[in-house]
Parts: C-alpha cells; sequence; structure tokens
C-alpha cells in the first residue's frame, strides 16, 4: 500500500518524470557545472583563483543587465535600449564629474530612471509592442550620448572613483562580486518575495486576466522598465569605473543580446510567464565561461559565437521538450 | 452624414499613413533643396535603399507569420564573404554557393523555430551569433577581397541598364513580384492566415510548419542576394556589415503598417517604409551640417513618432474601448 509521502508510486514510469523533473528545474545549472569541470580538466589555469575572479569581474556588466532583463522578459515584453542607456549614463556621469562625485552619480541615475520611463510609460500607455518602442529608444539614446560627446571617448582622472573599478575587499574579493550579490539579492527580493513579481509574471502569463483581476498594468510596467534602465545604469557606471572613461560610441554595444541570451538559456520564456532567476544567472556564467574558455585555449574568438549559438539552441531546446 | 464622411477620411488616412508621410517628405526635399530633384541623387538613395529593402520584403514575410528574423544582418555578411572568397572560382560559383548557402540557414532558422519550437527571436538571436562567427572564421576577421573575377560580377552592384543601376531593378521587381504573391498566391493567403491565427490555420489543414520554414528561408535568401550586391558594389565581402541591418529592416516593416502581432501588413507599406528611412537619411545628408549624432537621435524621434501616431490612428476610435476611453479607463485603473 502506497502512502501519500511516498514517492516512487508505479515505477518506471514515476522515475522518468522525475528525471524530466529534475533535468528542468536544474538543466541549467548542471550544464554550468559540467562546463566547469570540462575547463579544469582541459583549460590549464582555469583552477585558478585569479581566473575564477576574472570571470566574476568580466560577466559583472552583462549579470547586472541581465537580471533587469529577465524581468522584463518576464512580463513578456523585451529591453533592447539597455546597452545605450549604460551608455548614456556613463556620459552624463563623466559629464557632471567637475561638480564632484555623488552629482555624477545622481546624473547618470536619473537619466537611466528617465529614459526607463519613457520606455515603459510609451510601452504601456500607447500599447506598442517593447520590441520597437525599445528599439527607437536605443537609437535615440545613444544618438544623445554621442551629441554630448561629439562621438569622442571622454576620459577622466578620479582616483577614488576608479577604486570602484578595481577594488578588492581583504586585498583578494572584487568589489564586483559584492554589487552582483547585492543585485542578485534585490532582484531576487522582488521577483520572488514581493507581490510585485507575483503582478510581472501575472502580467506575462496572460495580460488581460491580469489586467481584469485588478492588477494596475501600466503602473506595473512601467516599475520594470525602470528597474531594468536603472540595472543598465548602475553597470554604465560600473563600466566607466574600470575604464576611467566614457565611450558613447562602442559601451554597451550589443550587450542586450548577450543578456537575452542568457536570460533564455536560463529558462525565462520570451513570451512571459514564470521568471527563472537562478536560470539567468547561470546563463550569464555559462557565456562568459565559453568566452574564457575559448580566449585561454587560444582559439579564435569567432569559434566561441559558434559554440554560444549551439548552447543557446541546445538549453532551449531541454527546456522546451518538457511542456 | 458628416460621421460618414469623416469616417472615410480618417480610414484613407489610415491605409495609406505611408504613402502620405512619403509623398510629403519627398515634396519638403524637393522644395528645400535644389540637388535633391536630380537623377543622381534620386539613384543614389534608391540604390543605397536597394539593400534594405531586399532585407525588408523577407523580414515582412517573417513578422506577418509573428515572427522575427534578426540574422539577416549576419547572412549578408555571410554571403557577401563566401562570394569574395569564391569569386576566384568564377561568376557562377560566387552567386550560387552562397545563395543554397543563405537557404541552407533559412532551414536552420525555420527548423529551429518550429521544431524545437523556439521563440524566433532567441532563435534567430542565436544563428545571428553563429553565422557571424563563421563568417569571422572564414576570413580570419579581415575583409575579403574580390578577385580573379570578371566584369560581370561587378555589374551587379555597379552596372546599369538603361541608365538605371540594377541593383534598383532588382528591388522593385522583387517588391512588385513578392507583392503580387502575398496578395493572390495561395503561399501570400497561407502566410497571412499562419500569422493571423495560428490554431485554426492548423485547423484548416495548412501545412503551418512548412510556411513557417518557408517564410525564413525566404528571408534568408533575399539576405544573401543583398550581400552579394553589396559585395558586388563594394569589390569585398566584408565580415563586420550589417551590423544593424536587421534593426532598421525592422523598423522599415513596421512603419510600413505591419503589426508585429502579425496577420497584418503590406509590402507597399513596407516599400514606402524603406524610402522614408532613405529619404529622412538623405535630407540629413542635404542639409549638410547635422551631425551624425543628431541624425540618430531625429531618427530615433522620428521612428517613435511615426509609430505612436499610428497606434494611436489604429485604435478603433471613440468610445470606452477606444483611445478617448483611455483616459477615463486610467482613472478608473487608479494610475
Amino acid at each position: 500500500m502506497q502512502t501519500a509521502g511516498d514517492v516512487k508510486v508505479v515505477g518506471k514510469a514515476t522515475r522518468y518524470v522525475n528525471v524530466i523533473d529534475f533535468l528542468k528545474k536544474y538543466g541549467v545549472g548542471l550544464a554550468l557545472v559540467v562546463l566547469i569541470v570540462l575547463n579544469c580538466v582541459i583549460t590549464p589555469n582555469f583552477m585558478s583563483v585569479n581566473n575564477m575572479w576574472n570571470i566574476v569581474i568580466q560577466s559583472s556588466t552583462v549579470m547586472l543587465v541581465a537580471l533587469g532583463m529577465t524581468i522584463v522578459i518576464a512580463t513578456g515584453g523585451i529591453d533592447i535600449s539597455v546597452g545605450s542607456i549604460m551608455a548614456l549614463s556613463s556620459v552624463a556621469f563623466v559629464h557632471f564629474l567637475p561638480h564632484g562625485v555623488w552629482v555624477s552619480l545622481v546624473a547618470a541615475i536619473v537619466v537611466a530612471l528617465f529614459f526607463g520611463f519613457v520606455n515603459g510609460g510609451v510601452a504601456a500607455f500607447f500599447r506598442i509592442e517593447p520590441l520597437i518602442v525599445t528599439l527607437a529608444t536605443m537609437i535615440m539614446i545613444r544618438g544623445i550620448a554621442q551629441l554630448i560627446t561629439d562621438g569622442r571617448v571622454v576620459g577622466f582622472i578620479h582616483t577614488e572613483f576608479t577604486q570602484i573599478g578595481y577594488y578588492r575587499i581583504g586585498g583578494i574579493v572584487p568589489i564586483q562580486l559584492v554589487i552582483v550579490a547585492v543585485a542578485i539579492v534585490v532582484v531576487y527580493f522582488l521577483l520572488k518575495k514581493m507581490t510585485f513579481g507575483r503582478y510581472v509574471e501575472a502580467i506575462g502569463d496572460n495580460r488581460k486576466a491580469a489586467q481584469l483581476a485588478g492588477i494596475n498594468i501600466h503602473v506595473t510596467l512601467i516599475w520594470v522598465y525602470v528597474i531594468a534602465a536603472l540595472m543598465a545604469g548602475f553597470a554604465g557606471i560600473m563600466e566607466t569605473a574600470r575604464l576611467s572613461a566614457a565611450d558613447a560610441n562602442n559601451m554597451g554595444m550589443l550587450i542586450e543580446l548577450d543578456a537575452i541570451a542568457a536570460v533564455a538559456i536560463g529558462g525565462t520564456i520570451l513570451t512571459g510567464g514564470r521568471a527563472y532567476l537562478w536560470g539567468t544567472i547561470a546563463g550569464v556564467y555559462i557565456m562568459q565561461i565559453i568566452t574564457t574558455m575559448v580566449n585561454m585555449n587560444n582559439i579564435p574568438h569567432a569559434y566561441s559565437m559558434v559554440v554560444k549559438t549551439l548552447i543557446i539552441i541546445f538549453a532551449v531546446y531541454i527546456q522546451r521538450s518538457n511542456d | 452624414m458628416n460621421a460618414v464622411k469623416g469616417f472615410q477620411v480618417g480610414a484613407f488616412l489610415k491605409n495609406y499613413n505611408v504613402m502620405i508621410i512619403f509623398v510629403a517628405l519627398f515634396t519638403f526635399a524637393s522644395i528645400s533643396y535644389e540637388h535633391f530633384f536630380t537623377t543622381l541623387n534620386i539613384f543614389n538613395v534608391l540604390k543605397q535603399a536597394s539593400i534594405l529593402g531586399l532585407l525588408a520584403i523577407g523580414m515582412t514575410f517573417v513578422i506577418i507569420t509573428r515572427g522575427i528574423d534578426i540574422s539577416v544582418g549576419s547572412v549578408l555578411a555571410l554571403s557577401g564573404v563566401l562570394a569574395a572568397n569564391l569569386s576566384k572560382y568564377g561568376v557562377l560559383v560566387a552567386i550560387v554557393v552562397p545563395l543554397v548557402v543563405s537557404c541552407l540557414i533559412g532551414i536552420v532558422n525555420g527548423l529551429v523555430v518550429t521544431k524545437v519550437r523556439m521563440d524566433p527571436f532567441v532563435a534567430t538571436l542565436a544563428t545571428m551569433i553563429g553565422i557571424r562567427g563563421i563568417a569571422f572564421i572564414a576570413t580570419g576577421e579581415v575583409a575579403v577581397r574580390i578577385e580573379g573575377v570578371s566584369e560581370s560580377f561587378y555589374f551587379l552592384g555597379r552596372g546599369d541598364v538603361l541608365g538605371i543601376p540594377l541593383p534598383i531593378y532588382i528591388m522593385i521587381i522583387l517588391f512588385v513580384v513578392m507583392s503580387f504573391v502575398a496578395r493572390y498566391r495561395p503561399f501570400g493567403r497561407h502566410v497571412y492566415a499562419v500569422g493571423g491565427n495560428e490554431e485554426a490555420a492548423k485547423m484548416m489543414g495548412l501545412p503551418v510548419d512548412r510556411i513557417k520554414i518557408k517564410v525564413y528561408v525566404l528571408s534568408s535568401l533575399l539576405a544573401g542576394i543583398a550581400g552579394i550586391i553589396l559585395a558586388s558594389r563594394l569589390g569585398a565581402g566584408h565580415p563586420v556589415v550589417g551590423d544593424d541591418y536587421h534593426l532598421q529592416a525592422i523598423a522599415t516593416v513596421v512603419l510600413g503598417g505591419t503589426l508585429l502581432t502579425g496577420g497584418v501588413g503590406k509590402l507597399s507599406g513596407t516599400f514606402f517604409g524603406v524610402l522614408i528611412m532613405s529619404l529622412i537619411t538623405n535630407i540629413f545628408n542635404m542639409q549638410g551640417n547635422i551631425s551624425t549624432w543628431w541624425q540618430n537621435v531625429l531618427m530615433g524621434v522620428i521612428v517613435l513618432l511615426v509609430i505612436v501616431s499610428q497606434a494611436a490612428m489604429n485604435r478603433e476610435g471613440r468610445g470606452v474601448r477606444g483611445w478617448k476611453g483611455r483616459f477615463r479607463r486610467l482613472q478608473q485603473s487608479g494610475v
């Protein structure tokens, strides 16, 4: 006699289901582990602490953007203007630096907030596809950034601020790890512990139903895009610290694609719904490790692009076959 | 009586808004710049537009099926690179092989979207990255000069027929043909059906998956043709071209009135969308003193304005469900 607590009720069938569920839940994490193990074996110096920190540092920008992107995609939307927002925040920061670090920080954040508001507002109120809205703002915002700097790279010298790019706690732990950790905690709370997260996933699942259930679509969507823009702004500030310069032409270029790829690998479906936060995080590291792996093994960069393609297709395929 | 009349004006505006915007811009440009209405300038504009135009045709079909294809830029680059690499084997090989490869890529795209059931954006994002990578590998990340090929190859991108550049002919012919196909051939009808309501199309017995694959093949094939023309014009295959062509293509398609949600769209709209984008760039150039950066800003603003006004015009008019009712509903939802 089987009681409710027993797992293996009907032998083979149940075990099969368990494996699929396991894969679906932990598939991405598993892939990440496999990648790490593979690299430890075939890549020289992979296991070194230095390398680990490098991976954390190099992926930190994409991580921030991807976290924000997860929320956006969970509502069924998309934001391809994040790269441009990064650039403009960076430019705004450097522009106001003569007035002090705090003023420039505020300027950068205000810029991000404003355009996040524009993105969300237009997408929500005018009911235009987020892809198109953020396409237009992407072109516009980068144009503004290039306008302010006249297309040149604007460098600066500010020893205290540049610390943010290179500071290591206790001489060992890169500060990026802390920034990323804080961002993850914040987004985790937003998505999983607060009603906001429920609203986000509800809108992504069925916008009409969410509206009828009383969720304020417009306000929620605006918040979503504002958060994504804020993340991009912070990422821009972080990059600026590392570069000691604002490069309106190149900063954040194509980073939205890395972010979207990470989110897709992580399991969040582009049509919206359940947000797989840990999946996104794993996705970011998978992409970064592929890049690192290709670099350290002296393979031309172009091959990493092909590998990434296969990984994305494979990852989504694994998750889809479970529906 | 007046209400009926007003309705007609509204409908006219809605259906032909792209053409109206184009005519307005064209008139403005002709009046404002004396060098605008010259054969040389107009041919230049059309030549530039032809590459984008080819991409936009394919993109229109894909978007009508509720999909998207952001890999077109990469396909264009790879096609050009292949054409350049194989140019030493003669014109025929240099043209046929890239086209075949483009078709194969289209099949891959279609398969990933239909069999793996991936979201088209992510699927074509993946292929975009991969194809760009292959293009880099094939050239060692440098541009490949076209050599050992007869004049006939250069004719594609640089030649004239009756005084009009060949690429323009290609673009117009393809627009006309594909417009005919979209409207009067079964394939076109099927594409609209799949985009309008996929479930219904499936239940009607349409081979939905096969139609989708064909649409992606069409998109990639056109991108391949565009790539060959571009390589012919430049005299080399660059692996880095087309970086944001897919975005421009999407913009022109949406400007033309095709909805991203699928099922609705006209190639004629896309055609004018392409012309409008090229016209705006040309106007910027004519103006002379607008820096490139301002052009980007203005382009973004213009695209946004056009789209917003289109969205506003497409609302079902008055009433609580429509545009004017928006504000009443906003109040009710407590914003």
